[in-house]
């Protein structure tokens, strides 16, 4: 007994002063900023960075490789936090949302058979893809929202995904969960797009799908800025150009460019105008009148609130009326 | 010397100790994933077993034979087992915090691995001398580096290969493995 009790006790404590002298000798010392890095992140470990989770990430960021801007569940308050620790400036973070290319409910796209298998795109996929005859649409069986960690995707008794810009972090999961691609990131501000991904032909788009993408290329006509570009018979409007009119919305035979912004306030002129006439020459729906060298006035029932001519006025003398405009999420 | 030789070939090859004996399976599917991580895995338990044996045989006819105290021989294996891999982490730690990461979990689990308890038990149980004990304590750990490092390069070119989805990674490497053991057991009966 006694025996025991000793050598047990004498190998723990020989165990005990050789690790103790072993961990003396092999010290590691991890840099403290990694811990304050990691209490930073919203340790999500959510991947979108590209990193395996929240400290593979931390350590990108000490190492140089990572930039803040690269944890899109932390929003602008940790990547300026992140910002402000390492001491870097940060460029404007262009919040993202995931944006539903597809425009296809129940009642407007048609049906060509009935799927009774396994509630799962990627398995309705897997035996011809659901029910729709489009072969571009959303498959409507919510996968994007089973995959969603932050319940930000619902969806409707219309068959198609809800995206909330609120919850949406842009982490990329049901971007990659969609088997049809009918999910991407885009700039949350951008809310003039192209609910279509079908590169099918005109007259088959319209036998199949009341808001389809037809490719007439009205759009691209109608554009002031030369944003919008048909290829493959799929608009597309480019971000980086796009002022968010509304013109190619408001003129889609389809419906299928949707406008979010909608209604937006008219625009009203002060008394700072100089009469240069251009805001009168860019309008597009002749909605302001006047002489040149004389105050221009806007008529409130023809201005459609597309502010093409508040970036052209040289002395920003045209302001929207009203500050908030009414942001119809669903559409 | 002949001895020695054949408890080398014995237990890499005939008594592999992940392949026939199935001892130590963990760190065989967990580790296996690349070459570079299974040998690095491989040397820590090519160290951690031969000292371990060493320790133990000393301990067992040291300390328990004389003072009666076979029954802490678990205990006191462990004691010895568990301190050793803390050495080996906080040295691998230091040297190459590559290794340390990809190791991850799999390291400290040498602790509990039965693969390391398996060689200070069953070198006990042979009765083998000092030196036989060193040898066969190296030889299992080399059969189970071996095993490791053989299981790792055919992952690795399994990544590249076209596999059904239902196949694709855990359920592969138990095939392989069981694959890997097939063929292992053609070296059945070559030494007793």
């Amino acid at each position: 007994m006694v025996t025991a009790v000793i050598s047990l006790t004498g190998l723990g404590l020989v165990a005990a002063f050789g690790l103790s002298i072993a961990s003396k000798k092999f010290h590691v010392d991890v840099d403290p900023r990694l811990e304050t890095i990691e209490g930073i992140l919203p340790s999500l470990n959510c991947g979108a960075c590209g990193y395996a989770g929240c400290s593979g990430f931390a350590v990108g960021l000490l190492e140089g490789e990572a930039q803040p801007t690269g944890c899109a569940p932390g929003g602008e308050v940790v990547i300026s936090q992140l910002a402000e620790f390492l001491g870097l400036e940060v460029g404007d973070v262009v919040k993202q949302i995931a944006v539903l290319k597809c425009g296809g409910t129940i009642e407007k796209a048609a049906m060509e058979a009935r799927y009774e298998g396994v509630y799962d795109c990627r398995a309705a996929i897997l035996v011809g893809g659901g029910g729709k005859a489009c072969r571009y649409s959303c498959v409507g069986y919510g996968t994007c929202e089973a995959v969603c960690p932050f319940d930000a995707i619902v969806m409707r008794p219309d068959g198609l995904p809800i995206v909330y810009a609120d919850k949406c972090t842009a982490c990329n999961k049901c971007v990659v969960a969609c088997p049809r691609d009918v999910l991407v990131l885009e700039p949350v501000s951008h809310e003039v797009r192209v609910r279509c991904y079908s590169s099918d032909a005109g007259g088959r788009v319209r036998k199949i799908c009341q808001v389809g993408c037809t490719g007439c290329g009205i759009c691209e006509k109608v554009c002031p800025v030369e944003a919008v570009k048909v290829d493959d018979n799929l608009a597309l409007i480019s971000p980086d150009k796009c002022v968010e009119c509304g013109i190619c919305a408001a003129n889609c035979p389809q419906n299928t460019i949707t406008d979010d912004m909608l209604p937006r306030a008219p625009v009203y002129i002060t008394d700072t105008c100089n009469g240069c006439t251009i805001c009168a020459k860019v309008c597009p729906y002749d909605a302001i009148e006047g002489q040149a060298k004389e105050l221009h006035v806007v008529d409130p029932g023809r201005c459609t609130g597309c502010r093409l001519c508040v970036e052209r006025c040289n002395v920003s003398a045209i302001v929207v009326t009203g500050e908030e405009r009414t942001v119809a999420v669903a559409k | 010397m002949q001895t020695l030789f054949l408890i080398i070939i014995g237990t890499v090859f005939v008594n592999n100790f992940v392949l026939a004996r199935f001892l130590g399976l963990c760190p065989f599917m967990g580790v296996s994933r690349r070459i570079e991580t299974a040998t690095g895995m491989g040397m820590a338990v090519i160290f951690v077993m031969t000292v371990a044996a060493s320790v133990t045989w000393n301990i067992q006819n040291f300390l328990l034979i004389p003072f009666h105290l076979e029954y802490l021989q678990t205990i006191m294996f462990i004691l010895v087992i568990a301190s050793l891999v803390q050495l080996v982490e906080m040295f691998v730690r230091k040297v190459s915090p590559a290794l340390y990461q990809s190791l991850g979990i799999f390291l400290p689990l040498i602790t509990t691995n039965c693969a390391v308890l398996g060689v200070a038990l069953l070198t006990v149980q042979k009765g083998l001398g000092f030196f036989q004990t060193l040898v066969f304590a190296f030889g299992s750990s080399l059969g189970f580096t071996l095993a490791l490092v053989l299981m790792a390069g055919i992952r690795e070119t399994e990544e590249m290969a076209d596999v059904p989805k239902p196949f694709k990674g855990t359920a592969l490497a138990f095939v392989t493995a069981g694959l890997l053991s097939l063929a292992f057991m053609g070296f059945s009966g070559m030494v007793k």
